[in-house]
């Protein structure tokens, strides 16, 4: 990779770091008690909630299980499990 | 050298450096008064007022602003323009770097004067001198002319897609900005075959976007480092190359690197930078009529410092004496202390002795000169003295 | 929210209030904006060589110069009659502190830009040390709670009434718990032809010291205590004021947060404590917060 001068960077190119390992919960929805008011999506710091066929999905690649879609959720439908590795 | 005088003008040296900025066509001017720099950039205000200048003239609360609002034009693809001195150089110091390290070529005037404390509004090299590490190519003006064709050279030098690096014009402060003298003032359509627009390859652009400052981790900051030297590097023929450029499109050289006077025979070569080139050259003319075998040599571009150009000129010296208008305190002088180290690994074991004089603005007379030859004389016969303060006041001490 | 213009991959904290701040705004913005950002958590955590989270064009000068580099940036984009957004988005280091001059020059000559401070009320990228920010009482390590001393003795710096004072046509206050509002000011912002200054508060879970998922909840109680008012001036004048819909007592707020827990352990806090609450108060009376 040759370094380009001036410390310039290409655009969106965090997306190279899965920031998902770091995290030790991950957040399970519950897609039946969703009301799709979108808080989760517009509060989660990574902005990896996305909407996938009218459902609600984190990307794990970057959720790094802060909980606040769990915490902020208004009907409760995320949950954060301790996750296996 | 030819000067064409039936085109010459008696200007105030501000005034023709600002003309030559104005011949420039930068998109930004940001200034911030300060002594002896100020009537530059009034100058330059009336200028654009006038509608002779169509440039966005911005009025700024710090030196500190006025550089780093010139950050922001380059990035946005603008070419800009500030001038500054001593304590406003010194509290850019740190934009100096975010300048030179985001590799953007702007160029300032630097109308040299002394740091405080003590404030000393006068003239001397302190600050540019200070500065010489911080990433920015340096060349010294020797009288008015020069500053003006230098500060378009500067631009030319600054953009070259190989070079990238931002340029410093030091003119001696009060000295050449406030003297009046006869000049002959850049043609504009000239200026403008000579340095056309400013192309970057990557602006502040929504639809390319890209981001410019990022932080770099002990990983690559030693390589981004490397660039610049290497365009430093590059910089030393580019200097030379853009020097005869401009003779050609104007008539007029100073030099690229250095420059020499009664140089080829001198057993006695005095080294310098500046516009004490001028009082030097009287010295000398007297001196070779007392048949003193003394000549000068000029350096140009401080930054790059041309070690190969310096060791080539002054390899048949018998005794170099360098004085400058600044000091390394704890140390000797920044160009003796270069030049010194120029020449270590070389086979040239020339005695050299460092003067400083004229810090704050105290004059440097055809006596001092004198005296300062003297000493080399003694140094030749092995009576050497590394380093002092030339005229030094002992009565007041 | 669409695609966002802030790509995931950057190393905040997780839970951390900036990158939400930061998406916010830049969903209100749309993608013909350039964002200037001094030195901080922002500018270190998304753009770490060789990445970058930003999807609109981004600049770093330095830690107190974001304010005159993004003049610069205004100029020439007017001077090439671009249409683009110039929006600042900086902490409070370095918009309450180092930053002061070059903000106040930037208001003063009334460049059209949007300045954001995400406010986490401390140096939280060099590791919480006290700011102009810092509201009263709270622990950092330049102002510890200590046998001789209670946390920073000094009252938080009143920074939207030195940007009102620089007569700038927009100023408001916000907080990443009301997104919506948080955008419409954005916007309301960016339509004003002069500088605009939007002061959001940004919990920071290393600084503050609590529950990263609690983050949005602590903003919200933050607003319900009436220790950060929403509100909104336009050419000086106050034009808004979001009520509180459900008031909390200080302490629920402060609480949380171990910034402020040795208020809550040490008698010769119990006098500070007071002092915070009648702040809350006082704030709630001259705005009126409260139906």
């Amino acid at each position: 990779m040759a370094i380009k001068a001036g410390s310039l960077v290409d655009p969106c190119s965090t997306r190279i770091t899965k920031t998902g390992a770091w995290r030790t919960f991950v957040p399970v929805f519950d897609h039946e008690k969703c009301i799709k008011c979108s808080l989760c999506e517009i509060y989660c710091p990574e902005g990896c909630i996305h909407q996938e066929d009218g459902l609600y999905i984190p990307d794990l690649d970057y959720c790094k299980g802060c909980s606040v879609c769990a915490n902020e959720c208004p009907r409760m439908a995320i949950t954060m499990v301790l996750e296996e590795k | 050298m030819s000067y064409n005088t039936a085109n010459m003008k008696v200007v105030e040296g501000s005034y023709a450096v600002a003309h030559a900025v104005m011949c420039c066509r930068p998109d930004v001017i940001s200034a911030y008064p300060i002594t002896p720099q100020t009537h530059i950039v009034e100058n330059l205000s009336q200028m654009v007022a006038d509608g002779e200048l169509d440039s966005e003239f911005l009025t700024v609360d710090s030196e500190f602003s006025a550089l780093s609002v010139l950050v922001g034009v380059c990035a946005a693809g603008g070419r800009g323009y500030s001038s500054t001195t001593s304590q406003g150089l010194a509290l850019m110091y740190e934009v100096l770097y975010n300048v030179s390290g985001l590799r953007m070529p702007l160029v300032m005037n630097v109308a040299n004067r002394a740091m405080g404390a003590p404030l000393n509004i006068w003239n001397d090299q302190q600050d540019a001198i200070g500065a010489r590490d911080v990433g920015w190519i340096q060349i010294y003006a020797e009288n008015v002319q020069e500053a003006v064709d230098a500060t378009l050279q500067a631009y030319k030098i600054a953009e070259d897609k190989e070079i990238r690096t931002p340029v410093m014009v030091c003119m001696d402060g009060f000295v050449l900005t406030h003297v009046y003298e006869p000049v002959e003032l850049l043609d504009k359509e000239k200026a403008r075959e000579f340095l056309p627009d400013f192309e970057p390859e990557h602006i502040l652009d929504p639809s390319h976007p890209m981001t410019f400052g990022a932080f770099a981790d002990p990983s690559t900051y030693t390589e981004f480092r490397y660039q610049q030297f290497e365009a430093q590097l590059k910089a030393l023929p580019k200097i030379e190359e853009v020097a005869r450029q401009f003779q050609e499109s104007f008539g007029r050289y100073y030099g690229g690197l250095i420059d020499g006077y009664f140089l080829d025979d001198a057993d006695i070569v005095i080294v310098t930078l500046g516009s004490v080139v001028g009082t030097i050259k009287d010295a000398i003319d007297s001196m070779r009529s007392e048949g003193k075998k003394v000549g000068m040599l000029k350096i140009r571009s401080y930054r790059p410092f041309p070690v190969q150009a310096l060791r080539k000129a002054l390899k048949d010296a018998a005794v170099i004496a360098v004085i400058e208008k600044d000091v390394a305190i704890g140390g000797e002088a920044g160009l003796v202390t270069d030049l010194k180290a120029a020449f270590y690994n070389s086979s040239i074991r020339t005695p050299i002795i460092g003067f400083a004089a004229g810090l704050g603005g105290r004059d440097i007379t055809i006596k001092d000169i004198r005296r300062m030859v003297e000493k080399a004389e003694a140094a030749r016969k092995g009576d050497l003295s590394e380093f002092e303060f030339l005229a030094l006041r002992k009565e007041i001490l | 929210m669409d695609k966002s213009l802030l790509a995931p991959g950057h190393r905040a904290c997780a839970g951390c209030a900036m990158p939400t701040t930061i998406r916010l705004v830049l969903d209100a913005a749309g993608p013909n904006t350039i964002v200037v950002s001094p030195t901080g958590c922002l500018e270190v955590t998304t753009t770490p060589f060789p990445e970058s989270s930003w999807c609109v064009p981004w600049l770093h000068s330095l830690f107190e110069n974001a304010s005159a580099a993004a003049s610069g940036v205004e100029v020439m984009l007017k001077r090439r009659g671009k249409d683009t957004n110039v929006v600042i988005i900086g902490g409070d280091g370095s918009t309450f502190d180092i930053g002061m001059g070059s903000n106040s020059g930037m208001f003063e000559r009334g460049h059209k830009i949007l300045y954001v401070c995400y406010d986490n009320e401390a140096y939280m990228n060099t590791g919480v040390q006290r700011s102009g920010s810092t509201p009263f009482c709270v622990h950092t390590t330049t102002t510890p709670s200590g046998s001789q001393s209670q946390g920073n003795p000094r009252p938080k710096k009143d920074m939207p009434a030195i940007a009102l004072a620089h007569g700038i046509p927009y100023v408001a206050t916000a907080s990443v718990a009301y997104p919506v509002d948080l955008r419409r000011k954005v916007k309301r912002a960016l339509e004003v032809n002069g500088p605009s200054y939007l002061q959001v508060n940004a919990p920071c879970i290393t600084g503050w010291t609590f529950d990263a998922g609690t983050m949005i909840e602590l903003a919200r109680l933050a607003v319900e205590s009436g220790l950060w008012p929403l509100l909104e001036y336009e050419k000086g004048e106050l034009v808004g004021v979001k009520k509180i819909r459900r008031p909390r007592p200080v302490e629920e707020y402060l609480k949380l947060q171990g910034r402020y827990k040795h208020l809550f352990k040490k008698a010769e806090c119990a006098d500070m404590l007071s002092q915070i609450k009648d702040m809350a108060l006082t704030n709630m009376a001259k705005y009126n917060l409260v139906d």
